[in-house]
């Protein structure tokens, strides 16, 4: 069991009042709040240990590298990568989808191929889609979501064709919570012969995700969600996958020699090892110790502990959710298809105004379409407000929650 | 005049089909401006004495005694500062 008032202890800033109220920070599916074990590594890699890495025989350097090194297995092993050569450090989500756009959609993707998403990605799993379809003429299909903001299975399965090389979607939706079945989705990918790319932005931070179980040949994820810095994020790939592809930025770091003939005054190029090959220039070495201790705080907390704790937190709000007279949950009825985000209205306020209101209070939530507009035009929302919760997150605050709520529902 | 600048930290426009303008008070001002435009607005309805709905000629707004306010159906932001400019005094 997960015991989230010791957890809390390790998060200074939930000490913090705002507006004369205690701070409850119910925004976590945009970003999650940091541990006193992350800021103190980012300091200590500051105060003893920061050189630029690989580029170097000195001490500094070494033990710079050695850190950088170690904060990429540490993620592999998190995920069960095989390794560091699977585990790719970008800036977040965002760059590792557009990495693989870039780095293997337009040298691998033709015109009369197609992309599979659906109509509940972020933004960042559509328009890189979009742009790269523009240039390569390929189709992006989506694939419909219910009326709960479930994906629709079976209209799913049928839009896959030979046609289909890549297939894209959110392992959870960060509108609605809602849990896709991402082994479901990968069997019937690569039975018609499609890669697969999961948006694990709200997964890996708050559900035990396992590659090789999933089967998937990409997954993206972001740092900052998982109390780690923001700068820093991972794009796991299939070592085969990764090692056919070309890289995505070029420069420093990414190469392994850049050789000058004379005679044809080119330079030649050959790429460096994975991942380095898409790590190009001075990588965010320090993000990355962040982010390593980060993976060992949830490691230690143990990924099924915070699972259950925030299905705990999400069963609990809905409940008493349900006895406000003028709120309106969206998504799935049952917080057992979803996870620990719940997505709302209240009758006669925009999204803004009941964030605003809650702010008043020092209760911090997301409004607006939370850059998933299409799902947002899907379900006839013009909005929507946004509760999401993590490891420090109480029952006494969604108690807190909803008081309010109450009262705010009366304007 | 009122110079606006001396009492507005952000205005940000809300994203969503209703295009909100929310404007958020220099937090050491904050009491003065609720206080102003308490004054100057029309006091429409309010909650708990920290969330106002007011209206102040064309413009309608609620107030929060956090010191934001979100204002509704402006034409842009240089109609906010007019509208602002009003309040304020």
């Amino acid at each position: 069991m997960l015991d989230p008032y010791k957890i809390r202890e390790d998060f200074p800033i939930l000490k913090r009042r705002i507006n004369d109220n205690p701070l409850i920070y119910f925004d976590n599916a945009a970003t999650s709040q940091k541990p006193k074990q992350v800021i103190e590594a980012i300091k200590g890699f500051y105060e003893n240990h920061n050189a630029n890495v690989h580029r170097a025989v000195h001490t500094l350097s070494q033990e710079a590298s050695e850190l950088y090194e170690n904060a990429h297995e540490e993620v592999a092993k998190f995920i069960n990568a095989k390794g560091m050569e699977e585990t790719v450090f970008v800036r977040g989500t965002t760059e590792a989808i557009n990495l693989v756009a870039y780095a293997w959609g337009l040298h691998n993707l033709r015109k009369d191929d197609e992309v599979l998403i659906t109509l509940m990605e972020h933004h960042s799993n559509i328009v890189p889609w979009e742009s790269l379809s523009k240039m390569i003429g390929f189709q992006v299909k989506y694939a419909e979501v219910n009326n709960d903001g479930t994906l629709s299975y079976e209209a799913f399965e049928k839009m896959v064709s030979s046609k289909t090389k890549l297939v894209c979607f959110s392992h959870v939706s960060n509108v609605t919570g809602v849990v896709n079945d991402v082994k479901r989705i990968v069997k019937v990918a690569h039975e018609h012969g499609a890669l697969t790319l999961v948006d694990g932005a709200q997964s890996v931070p708050h559900l035990p995700v396992n590659v090789k179980d999933l089967g998937v040949d990409f997954l993206a994820f972001s740092g900052h969600k998982m109390l780690a810095p923001t700068g820093i994020g991972v794009l796991y790939g299939r070592r085969e996958i990764l090692e056919k592809m070309e890289p995505f930025h070029g420069g420093g770091e990414m190469i392994r020699e850049v050789s000058f003939d004379p005679v044809a005054r080119r330079c030649s190029i050959s790429w460096n090892s994975l991942p380095w090959k898409f790590e190009a220039g001075t990588p965010n070495v320090c993000g990355g110790v962040g982010l390593m201790e980060a993976v060992k705080y949830l490691k230690k907390t143990g990924m099924e502990n915070v699972e259950t704790h925030e299905e705990m937190l999400t069963v609990y709000t809905m409940r008493h959710m349900q006895e406000c007279k003028n709120v309106e949950i969206y998504g799935p009825k049952s917080a057992s298809a979803k996870c620990g985000i719940i997505p709302f209205s209240v009758a006669g306020l925009s999204s803004h105004d009941v964030a605003l209101a809650l702010d008043n209070y020092g209760i911090m939530i997301r409004s607006g379409f939370h850059c998933a507009q299409p799902l947002h035009q899907m379900l006839k929302l013009q909005s929507s407000a946004r509760a999401s919760f993590y490891i420090y997150n109480t029952r006494e605050e969604i108690d807190r929650f909803i008081e309010v709520l109450k009262e705010i529902e009366q304007f | 005049m009122v110079n606006i600048e001396d009492y507005v930290a952000r205005i940000e426009e809300t994203c969503g089909e209703e295009k909100n303008l929310i404007v958020t008070f220099k937090y050491d001002r904050k009491d003065e401006v609720v206080k102003r435009i308490l004054k100057n607005a029309k006091m429409e309805k309010s909650v708990s004495g920290i969330i106002f709905e007011l209206t102040f000629g064309n413009a309608s707004f609620r107030l929060y005694s956090s010191g934001k306010a979100i204002f509704r159906n402006l034409k842009d932001k240089d109609e906010l500062k007019s509208v602002l400019s009003g309040l304020l005094v």
